[in-house]
């Protein structure tokens, strides 16, 4: 394998440009396929999600949910544990949230949101740590226990939403709306306050709170004990065991931290946007976290830059389904398999012919004979 | 509740039960093989819409049944490849599968017949028809597939080193017998089976193809073969168990039970998750998977 190493900066850049860019050559083909151009698709996309301030704003509001669910799958993943849960885990933080904005109306906004993210954080928290858990203490795979949670989750909030929760007056399997002082500030209402004219749109600082997560979590995995403790895990569970980490408790913490994470999810979509409690709020970007993770490589500002592309398919995507109708919104989760066929399961697909290119190119200035 | 009322619960939980027991016995062969494989949901799914379609475009089942098979196994050897030639993870693979098919089947859907992802309704020769007792032969032959696995696991040369490509591959390896040969007939199998289950949703159940028509199935599948041990007798019991339980859900719906009051459906839903989750953790009795599923088998030098 010697003469096929390949350099770090390939490694990083290269092989993950290879393996996006097999995703969309295949999408493009599935586009050909339903009779549309995809240069056209392309470019419609492109000026739906950048072209203007309002599909911008949109574009920032999915990224949001996204370096969310990312930073949940890419964390648990540097310890060894996939975590598939993230949308089940987001599910039960919107549940945090509603019981603090729906039990304290009367509360002013200081106090309010505070104290709703931190719920959100904390029920997403716990969904996560009982699979960590049973992982650690009793042997039952995370990846079937996470799936399991998820649907667990789900009759479990159809359940509260349909008989529980309900307003009375609703028809609808949702909560009533919560007190005007439980929405998190939006961008385009605090731009107005300063006089700016802005279009409408769901983004709020939900946006900045994921920003501050990645740099939280870049920091805890380079540059605390615990950290140390999460990565030695996730390179080898019985040295790190042998070491003397206790494995068990960076097991449950770290799921814990995870499910945090994905709280964000139900932190931008239900105080940021909704308002309120509603039936599978999270719509599948739990699964998003997925793709978003293994493109980022689990490393925070890949899972940012990441996020943004995903941002902008989710965004231009709606654009196009809107222009070209037979292009629908599953485009984009298409797309979003792909990538993660691509980046993920064929991910040293590309390797070796890649290696063999820059070979190519060295093998002169390497071996002074020739 | 009379004879009656037991009759027709039994009859549709046999049916509920069908596609549970292909999917369970599809990743019965595949992880018992040494491949784990998540992406039974999507690969029953694809099965529904080529199988409709297919028999939308031909007015024939039987041409359903080919074109469902066809697009499972397909998919089932995506997976094999990606994990067995290119040692890539099987549950991101299994994940992209997933994916795909949610993606792929309602956006083809929407694009060649327009109806918003569904397919047409099918009727006559272009859907199965009941055989004996109200089933139909694909649920004949779902039965017939749990024998013919536990005959083919337990009695079999093929039987025996496909076990052993899911427990110890280097011996199996050792005896001459190449692991990736085995693994790929046992996710050849499971897209096979998969593609039984996924027409079946939509030719037999269900009179045409809907968008995200597996609901959850391939999990709960996942669920019950966990619960059966990766055991093929079990599982068609652990599959009739929770095909029951469905049908018990539906019939509940809005029914007051004397003593306890109305049941709510989703209690009913979420148990054979919580009951998995049990058992995989070992608080009654034990479910241990094959050793070596999941790891890719890297031959030595």
């Amino acid at each position: 394998m010697s003469g096929r190493r390949l350099p770090a900066w390939a490694d990083l850049t290269l092989v993950p440009l290879a393996n996006v860019a097999a995703a969309f050559f295949v999408s493009g083909l599935v586009v050909l396929a339903i009779g549309e151009n995809p240069f056209t698709a392309m470019r419609l996309l492109v000026a739906g999600s950048l072209g203007t301030l309002e599909g911008l704003s949109f574009t920032l509001y999915y990224a949001t949910n996204f370096i969310f669910t990312g930073l949940s799958v890419a964390l648990a993943y540097r310890a060894g544990l996939f975590n598939i849960g993230a949308e089940g885990q987001a599910y039960l933080a919107g549940l945090g949230a509603a019981l603090v904005c729906l039990s304290w109306p009367g509360l002013p906004a200081v106090v309010m949101l505070p104290l709703a993210v931190i719920a959100a954080g904390v029920f997403g928290a716990l969904w996560a740590m009982a699979p960590g858990w049973l992982q650690a203490r009793r042997g039952s795979h995370i990846v079937i226990t996470t799936i399991m949670f998820n649907w667990i989750a789900t009759s479990l909030m159809a359940w509260l939403l349909v008989n529980v929760m309900r307003a009375p007056t609703s028809m609808q399997p949702e909560t009533p709306s919560f007190a005007a002082a439980a929405q998190m500030p939006k961008f385009d209402a605090l731009a107005r306050s300063f006089g700016f004219t802005v279009p409408s749109s769901p983004l709020n600082i939900s946006f900045l709170l994921a920003l501050i997560a990645a740099a939280f979590v870049w920091l805890l995995i380079w540059r605390t004990r615990l950290g140390y403790e999460i990565r030695t895990l996730g390179a080898n569970a019985s040295a790190a065991e042998y070491a003397g980490i206790n494995t068990t408790r960076v097991i449950v913490i770290t799921m814990g931290l995870s499910g945090m994470l994905a709280g964000g999810l139900a932190v931008n979509e239900v105080l940021g946007v909704q308002n309120r409690l509603l039936l599978e709020f999270t719509a599948g970007y739990g699964f998003v976290g997925i793709a978003v993770a293994l493109m980022g490589r689990a490393h925070p500002l890949g899972v940012v830059l990441a996020s943004l592309l995903f941002g902008m398919l989710y965004q231009g995507g709606a654009e196009l389904a809107f222009d070209q109708p037979r292009i629908t919104r599953d485009m984009i989760v298409v797309i979003q398999g792909l990538v993660v066929l691509f980046a993920g399961a064929l991910e040293g697909m590309f390797r070796t012919p890649i290696a063999g290119a820059i070979n190519l190119f060295r093998r002169p200035a390497e071996n002074p004979k020739a | 509740m009379d004879f009656d009322a037991i009759l027709i619960v039994a009859g549709s939980a046999v049916r509920l039960a069908t596609p549970l027991l292909c999917a369970c016995l599809a990743g019965l062969w595949s992880e018992r093989s040494g491949i784990v494989d998540i992406g039974l949901e999507g690969k029953m799914l694809a099965a529904a819409f080529a199988g409709a379609s297919a028999a939308t475009a031909t007015g024939s089942a039987m041409m359903g049944l080919g074109a469902g098979l066809g697009a499972s196994l397909a998919m089932g050897l995506l997976h094999g490849y990606a994990s067995i030639d290119r040692n890539g993870n099987q549950i991101v693979s299994g994940m992209a599968i997933n994916m795909i098919a949610a993606g792929l089947t309602a956006l083809v859907g929407a694009a060649w017949f327009g109806q918003g992802g569904r397919t047409p309704s099918l009727n006559g020769d272009a859907r199965f028809s009941p055989l004996l007792f109200g089933l139909d032969g694909l649920t004949l032959v779902t039965i017939l597939c749990a024998f013919f696995t536990w005959l083919f696991l337990y009695k079999s040369r093929f039987g025996l080193r496909l076990r052993a490509a899911g427990e110890n591959p280097a011996a199996l390896e050792t005896a001459g017998v190449s692991v990736r040969r085995i693994r790929y007939a046992g996710v050849a199998m499971c897209g096979l089976l998969c593609g039984l289950g996924g027409t079946y949703l939509s030719v037999s159940q269900a009179a045409g193809f809907l968008p995200q028509m597996t609901a959850g199935k391939g999990f709960i599948a996942l669920a019950a073969l966990v619960f059966a041990k990766w055991k093929p007798i079990p599982a068609l019991f652990t599959c009739l168990l929770f095909g029951a339980l469905d049908a018990i859900a539906i019939r509940m719906q809005g029914i007051s039970v004397p003593g306890i009051g109305a049941v709510p459906v989703q209690a009913i839903q979420a148990l054979p998750y919580v009951m998995t989750v049990i058992l995989l953790a070992g608080f009654v009795g034990r479910a241990i998977p094959p050793r070596a599923s999941g790891i890719p088998y890297v031959k030595e030098n």
